[in-house]
């Protein structure tokens, strides 16, 4: 079967912050730049982020780079490389005054200067107060900054392929990387992009989780690409939770529910938090108020048939105070719960957010892997940027706003990397003769197969495995459980049936796609979860508790080190964090407290 | 609609970017699309095209529509 080529320079998958950031670095250098993307670049996920984007820019009141990156190291739990967070504290001004060239509509002072809030966990003087250092257009950061970076790719005669979904990664034998097959969803067509670099920009996998505050469209797709082409999975254990997300919806409840006097119950209404934290009781830290639901739902208190949930009880509360105090809880409890929580308790759930780890890459966003005894071996021509790659600035905690920046400062910095990959003259590598087999292969058996597995069904079995045993508190025998049954699942996912045969928008055939990379990161968070006996972080267990040894939990004589998940045969290795940065002294072990 | 033009409404409806709309969406053209008259599913597409957030806050009722062609669409999203 003849399959048609595409020949670019480079080939960018998402036009989320991340993929359009590159993809004005490659086509203002003059490089023939095309963009793949499932949706229309604006309407990517990056449009969610609300927060703003941190830079120590000191426009409000003093404010310096080390800072910054003290806070970073701080809230990853000294699990993030040392050199990539320097390199993104230090670029974060560079990277904000340039989204302001472009035509971003940051809010400003009276002076004109980019306006700056405070954000959690970001401090000045080394931890010592709260610092404003988060960039923000209104609650619109995302959206805007899309729209600006969207108008400049515009300009620069960037190649987009809007509604195209990108199936596999083309590697040769000696590994390097050399485009990616894609399947144009209009006609069902598939084509080979054939491109002397290839960048990863395909945001988080947030859907391998029951409750998850993730867009649909957050399937992992470009880990799922990298794991079939044999590029390990780095720190899968860590992922973000809210403690409070529509049970079965996932949209998030503000904590400013319990701020107004929200009380938390299980299924015998009992208001649990006072077991758990007797003096703040519901308005404890968002990780102790996760750590307590988990235990309830886990140990048979939770609510529903599937005793899944807890719930949060407003209805003690004024009416009037609740729609004048927290406007949208009461449309959010009829849209996504079903319920007036004027009358009814709503129900919530520990929801999965932000995906710490992904496809390991060096700060340059130049793809590594172990290779020959060397742990952080390039990938030739293949890059990542955003969520999907893991640098590692956030280790095993994300600060709130710098996701904003890691999309534009690793997304800049993958687009330069390859620039300079490509300004040294490689041509185009020689196709490998089979280089879209693998894809119409898993397409021919998607469309053939019969009795095979459903993908809502599987997709679904997924979310409960994960939710279940690698939720946001976690448990040594769930874990071990969780393994078992995620590899059961896995078995079902790579036999799935679609029943609409049809070429021109089959959505049945995408989403069995997007089922096949979500499992790949289910798997692969599951097993790294497992294998790692600390706390640290995210990823907190219940037999790895605060002790005097071991503070939070956290062992760093035996854990200060990466996992890197290998998929090609479920193993698991590690590789050392980067303790130095690359001009100032280290930031020092010490206890996360705040 | 033709089955090509519903799917790729479809598609367009449920791969939002904000999650709020992947949810009300889907659940609407599982249940309430189908009820709506050929020009009413006209008018639904033209609002699938809107932003996100746009959309969203009309949904929610943070804002009013100005159009009066969309308010029997917006309830009938609500009501899904």
């Amino acid at each position: 079967m003849s399959i048609p080529v595409l020949k670019f320079d480079a080939v960018i998958v998402g036009a989320g912050g991340a993929g359009l950031r590159s993809a004005i670095q490659l086509s203002e250098a003059g490089l023939k730049t095309a963009v793949l993307s499932k949706v229309f670049p604006t309407r990517s996920h990056t449009v969610a982020a609300q927060g703003g984007v941190a830079a120590s820019l000191g426009n409000s009141e003093q404010d310096h780079w080390t800072w910054h990156m003290y806070d970073t190291v701080k809230g990853s739990d000294w699990l993030g490389d040392q050199d990539a967070i320097e390199f993104m504290c230090k670029k974060a001004n560079e990277v904000v005054v340039e989204l302001e060239h472009y035509g971003m509509p940051f809010d400003r002072t009276d002076d004109g200067k980019i306006y700056q809030r405070p954000f959690g966990g970001h401090m000045s003087n080394f931890g010592e107060k709260p610092v404003r250092r988060s960039c923000a257009a209104a609650d619109r950061t995302g959206h805007a900054m899309l729209h600006a970076m969207y108008q400049r790719n515009v300009k620069a005669n960037t190649q987009f392929f809007v509604e195209w979904m990108a199936l596999d990664l083309i590697r040769d034998e000696e590994g390097h990387v050399l485009g990616v097959t894609a399947m144009e969803m209009e006609t069902g067509q598939i084509v080979i992009f054939h491109a002397r670099a290839t960048i990863f920009a395909t945001g988080g996998a947030g859907r391998i989780f029951y409750s998850s505050t993730n867009a649909f469209i957050n399937t992992g797709d470009g880990l799922g690409m990298a794991a079939r082409a044999g590029i390990p999975l780095e720190d899968m254990e860590f992922w973000q939770f809210h403690p409070t997300g529509v049970a079965g919806a996932g949209v998030l409840i503000t904590e400013g529910v319990r701020g107004e006097g929200g009380i938390l119950r299980n299924s015998s209404k009992e208001r649990f938090m006072e077991r758990y934290a007797p003096n703040a009781k519901d308005l404890a830290s968002r990780d102790v108020v996760s750590r307590a639901m988990a235990t309830e739902i886990k140990e048979g208190r939770g609510c529903g048939v599937n005793k899944d949930y807890v719930l949060l009880d407003i209805t003690h509360l004024d009416p009037a105070t609740i729609m004048k105090r927290l406007p949208g809880i009461h449309e959010i409890g009829l849209q996504f719960a079903g319920v007036d929580c004027l009358k009814e308790p709503l129900p919530v759930v520990p929801t999965c957010h932000y995906q710490m780890g992904g496809i390991p890459t060096h700060y340059s966003g130049r793809v590594v892997m172990p290779k020959d005894g060397d742990m952080s071996s390039v990938v030739p021509g293949f890059y990542a940027g955003g969520e999907c790659a893991c640098a590692s600035v956030h280790g095993a905690n994300r600060l709130g706003t710098n996701s904003l920046l890691d999309l534009l400062v690793f997304g800049k910095s993958a687009g330069d990397s390859a620039v300079e990959d490509l300004k040294a003259g490689k041509a185009h590598r020689d196709l490998p003769k089979d280089a879209a087999d693998k894809s119409l292969a898993r397409i021919s058996a998607i469309d053939n197969r019969k009795g095979g597995a459903n993908v809502h069904e599987t997709r679904l079995a997924m979310q409960r495995t994960m939710q279940d045993h690698a939720g946001v508190f976690r448990f040594g025998d769930m874990l071990k459980q969780g393994v078992s049954k995620i590899l059961e699942v896995e078995k079902a996912a790579r036999q799935l049936e679609i029943k609409d045969k049809s070429m021109a928008w089959n959505t049945a055939r995408t989403e069995a796609l997007e089922m096949e990379n979500l499992i790949e990161v289910a798997k692969a968070t599951m097993i790294s979860a497992e294998a790692r006996k600390e706390s640290r972080g995210a990823h907190v267990r219940d037999d790895a508790p605060d002790t005097a040894e071991f503070p939070n939990g956290r062992n760093d004589k035996e854990w200060l080190k990466h996992t890197l998940f290998s998929p090609v045969d479920n193993s698991i290795s590690y590789k050392p964090v980067n303790m130095q940065p690359l001009t100032v002294e280290p930031v020092e072990l010490k206890t996360r407290s705040y | 609609m033709e089955r090509k033009d519903y799917e790729r409404l479809r598609w367009r409806c449920i791969r939002r970017a904000l999650l709020e709309l992947d949810i009300t969406l889907t659940r609407f053209l599982d249940d309430g699309f189908d009820k709506l008259t050929d020009e009413e599913q006209q008018v639904f597409v033209e609002l699938a095209d809107w932003e996100d957030h746009e959309l969203w806050y009309l949904i929610s009722g943070k804002t009013e529509c100005e159009d009066p062609r969309f308010a029997p669409i917006v309830a009938a999203i609500r009501k899904s």
